[in-house]
């Protein structure tokens, strides 16, 4: 067991956690962070996807003791004061069915709207390209997401 | 048409803040604390074989393992529809990855570590891997034992073959039908196996404590039916099994009925006091939940020349796997609607159901429908182009009508297909494809119809519990699962309708089994239907105990009142308001200091009385199995490379008949979501085996579902409303018949663009691209 130090959600936190424990495991499970999501757990679905220092990242692919030091955020985080004007859009246009993915998607596209806040109809499909949804058929997400670009004209 | 205030609006999701906030809580996020076990499972590594032995000697010695259980422990079989399945396997394996034993451990890498350690001999036996060579006279028997399994009355399995249901369906004379018919074509079509793929793998806790009584929290869309199934194969009380379900990432039919839930839930029974969990990994959830059913479908069809069908002959091969429990069902939905939404009045259909040594078929989005409609709407494009016929003309021209007979002789239902044809035809602009301006690129039109109609018990039944609260908020108690088409949404907006509280005020919650009341299963895309008529009826009765108070206290005849605006009104006196906050728990105070009334709890239930099993079993003739149809069409355009056979579908339109879209964006929701599910079946997914029944690609790298890249460019979804006279606001279902036409349409329109016929889903880019490659010769 080795102790790491991180920043989760704009709070110091300490842990104790095994060398091949990974990130999500440990927000889940040691952290009690539960939004992030395991759906393959092997990078495949990104369910499991959080920032990290504002970058998207699998955390079935991390090993916990490498977020020693640095700044994790899930959608708890971006949720506490009140909705960003993502989720809002999430929620007009119905992004989302069953919910397990929204996390997730939220989370790759709030890192993609910082980088550019008024993406393209490609740069938002390759934005999510690895973050799996069963049930939309990503229109929705596609229309969440243009919507507020064009709020920005 | 009446003008509602919610019913048929956009209203907003009731469980979106949850969602999109992360608040929502699934299976696998449920906290146990330090009582918590883990199992993993020990798997067959044979297709067909006899247990000789296992040993779990090594297995105990791995620090962690708590204990190991197999067969022996649990002596017991369960089944939906027919007994043939077992908790753990007895003295046979029947497909690679079945379960026979389960490591019990206190971490989930104890466990795993365990189950590596158990050793398992086997005495191979030979595998029948498809449907077909399990038919032939000397194939190996999956169950020798068929006769003893207990069924429901309406399955008719062939003890001594592999056969274990065989729905016949005979209408009018089929051979005066061919001898009418101045075309006949017949053809066969295969489809393969599918995984679901929710995002979610499957997850259940069971809790046995030191009182005897049971608790499974489980990802699922069937609770009372698990209840009632762990119950029965458990021997235990219906009061002493509670299921919890927890939200659901992602149903699809792989969590209806009962799978690997019974797995922890009987492992708790020998583990008093503790909690044990099963989650399955992504590979566990590719191989031993339910599988799609493959299909091999022998179909003829006459036609004369003028287009009109006179006969039509089906016989659909079901590759329904080991164990049918569910799966057999499957078989039976399409063995009473294989003519299709077609008017045919001489039919023959068999639809049988065959083991094999492969993972379980059961229910799947669709339940059978997307199989069957892939050769029968292939089969009728080929026909009317045989004929010169325009495809969409003949499809108009035979497409079934309010009052027809379906082909087991009852009367149609209500619909609005020809409207559906009429305004996808308009949408794609049929018969006016786009030109690719690339000389590598072909571009065909591809149309299909399709229907389904709800394959349940004809005693299904949905209730619902509805009690006020103080400020006239509501909690709808309900049982139905909200496995992401918006269900919990739609039933508020049904109570808000009737209860002038807008959807916003009624918290809809997550069943509970001791808590909420009865529910069949959230499947066959009943639920809107069904428990939308319970909680309709709940509705009324809230209402109609409200008018019986305000009458007793204020002596207003009960016809002159009405509920607006969260207020009790009343037509005669514009004067009386009375908001409903100011009594629906507490009553109402009189001149005397007393309170009359007290808190408005209410209740409704909904079963369809008048379906019917009862049925001839060698015509099916006589019985009314199918509640009603939900009927749609659909085309688009699709642009192919002629050289890589890749394929992009440019446009596409898709009606469907709702009766009453009762939230319509959720209803696009289900035509986007649905119709991409459905075209990824026949683009790329397909769940291949190898020689000795192993499945090769469990996993999402090698087994592709789409991502937001393989979208198509443009989906028009359109809604037609003809309703439904049973339905809550004249409401049927939707949600798995959106996928249905998607097969179909490809192969219609890769016909349209090249000229090749593809008979085999799935219509892959390679598939398309040999086709053509060997055309040119």
């Amino acid at each position: 067991m080795k102790e790491i130090n991180l920043t989760l959600n704009n709070e110091s936190r300490s842990v104790l956690v095994e060398p091949n424990e990974i990130l999500l495991d440990v927000l889940r499970d040691k952290l009690g962070v539960k939004s992030p999501k395991c759906g393959c757990e092997r990078g495949d679905c990104g369910a499991c996807t959080v920032l990290l220092d504002g970058q998207a990242v699998r955390s079935c692919l991390i090993l916990a003791v490498e977020a020693e030091g640095h700044s994790i955020t899930t959608v708890e985080g971006i949720s506490a004061d009140k909705l960003s004007a993502l989720q809002e859009a999430f929620i007009q246009f119905n992004s989302f069915q069953c919910g397990y993915c929204a996390p997730g998607i939220i989370l790759a596209v709030t890192e993609l709207l910082e980088k550019h806040p008024k993406p393209t109809l490609e740069q938002i499909k390759e934005s999510i390209a690895g973050n799996l949804c069963r049930c939309t058929g990503y229109t929705p997400i596609f229309n969440a997401i243009m919507s507020l670009t064009k709020e920005e004209k | 048409m009446k003008d509602y205030k919610y019913i048929g609006k956009d209203v907003i999701r009731i469980d979106a803040l949850e969602k999109i906030s992360g608040a929502a809580i699934y299976g696998d996020d449920i906290d146990f604390g330090a009582n918590l076990l883990y199992a993993e499972l020990v798997q067959s590594t044979q297709a067909h074989a006899i247990i000789k032995s296992i040993n779990t000697s090594e297995a105990q010695k791995v620090k962690g393992v708590y204990k190991v259980f197999t067969g022996k422990d649990f002596p017991y079989k369960f089944g939906l529809y027919m007994k043939d399945r077992y908790i753990f396997a007895q003295d046979k394996v029947r497909f690679v990855g079945e379960q026979i034993a389960a490591v019990i451990a206190y971490s989930p890498g104890a466990a795993k570590r365990g189950a590596e350690l158990v050793k398992v001999e086997y005495e191979a036996l030979p595998a029948v891997l498809n449907q077909m060579d399990a038919l032939a006279d000397n194939a190996t028997l999956l169950h020798p034992d068929l006769a003893d399994y207990p069924h429901v009355p309406w399955f008719f399995p062939k003890p001594g073959t592999n056969v274990a249901h065989w729905r016949k369906t005979r209408k009018g004379n089929l051979e005066q039908g061919f001898a009418q018919a101045d075309y006949i074509l017949e053809d066969t079509y295969t489809v393969p196996r599918y995984a679901h793929c929710a995002i979610e793998t499957h997850v259940a806790i069971g809790k046995f404590d030191h009182s005897g009584r049971l608790t499974v929290w489980s990802s699922s869309q069937s609770p009372h039916t698990q209840r009632h199934l762990f119950a029965e194969a458990l021997g235990l009380s219906h009061k002493d099994v509670r299921v919890i379900a927890p939200h659901v990432g992602g149903g699809f039919g792989g969590k209806a009925g009962v799978t690997m839930e019974i797995i922890p839930a009987a492992l708790a029974t020998k583990l008093k006091g503790y909690a044990v969990k099963l989650r399955y990994s992504r590979e566990q959830e590719f191989i031993n939940t339910y599988q799609r059913l493959g299909v091999v479908a022998r179909i003829k069809m006459g036609v004369t020349k003028d287009g009109s069908i006179t006969a039509l002959d089906h016989k659909i091969y079901w590759d329904a796997g080991a164990y049918v429990e569910y799966g057999a069902n499957v078989v039976n939905a399409v063995g009473l609607s294989a003519i299709g939404p077609y008017r045919i009045d001489n039919v023959s259909i068999d639809s049988v159901c065959v083991y094999t040594n492969l993972p379980p078929g059961g229910a799947y989005r669709g339940f059978g429908y997307s199989e069957m409609l892939f050769g029968l709407e292939s089969h009728v494009t080929r026909i009317a182009n045989e004929l010169k016929l325009d495809q969409v003309e003949f499809r108009r021209r035979n497409a079934i009508k309010e009052g027809d007979l379906t082909a087991y002789g009852a009367k149609m239902n209500p619909n609005g297909l020809v409207e559906c044809i009429d305004r996808v035809q308009a949408a794609i602009a049929w018969g006016k494809k786009p030109v690719s301006t690339d000389p590598n690129k072909l571009i065909g039109q591809g149309f299909s119809l399709f229907w389904k109609a709800p394959a349940m018990p004809p005693n299904a039944s949905s209730s619902a519990f509805l009690k006020f609260n103080e400020d006239a908020t509501i909690n709808l108690i309900i049982s139905g699962m909200d496995i992401g088409q918006g269900y919990q949404t739609v039933m508020a907006q049904i109570a808000a309708e009737i209860l002038s509280i807008p959807p916003s005020k009624i918290r809809v919650e997550t069943p509970d089994t001791d808590r909420n009341p009865y529910e069949w299963q959230t499947v066959a895309s009943h639920i809107t239907w069904s428990s939308g008529n319970a909680v309709k009826k709940a509705a009324i009765d809230a209402r109609e105990q409200i008018f019986a108070l305000i009458t007793r206290v204020y002596h207003y005849p009960i016809d002159e009142l009405y509920l607006e605006d969260e207020a009790v009104k009343c037509n005669t006196d514009s004067a009386f308001i009375l908001p409903l906050k100011d009594f629906v728990v507490d009553g109402i105070m009189t001149s005397d200091g007393t309170f009359k009334g007290g808190p408005i709890n209410a209740r409704g239930m909904f079963m369809p009385e008048f379906s019917s099993t009862n049925g001839d079993p060698e015509t099916s003739q006589g019985g009314h199995p199918n509640v009603h149809y939900t009927v749609g069409a659909a085309a688009l355009n699709l642009e192919i490379d002629k050289e890589t056979g890749k394929m992009r579908v440019l446009k596409a339109a898709l009606a469907i008949d709702a009766g009453k879209a009762l939230n319509p964006d959720l209803v696009r929701g289900q035509i986007t979501g649905g119709l991409l599910q459905g075209l990824a079946t026949v683009l790329y997914e397909d769940m291949r085996y190898d020689a000795n029944g192993k499945l090769l690609n469990p996993n999402f790298t090698d087994y592709k579902i789409p991502t937001a890249m393989d979208v198509p460019d443009e989906i028009i979804p359109i809604i037609v409303e003809v309703p439904q006279p049973d339905g809550p606001f004249g409401a049927r279902g939707i949600g798995e018949h959106t996928m249905l036409p998607a097969a179909p349409m490809i192969a219609n329109a890769v016909e349209d663009a090249t000229g090749i016929r593809i008979k085999s889903m799935p219509v892959t880019a390679e598939k398309v691209a040999m086709a053509i490659l060997a055309k040119k010769g």
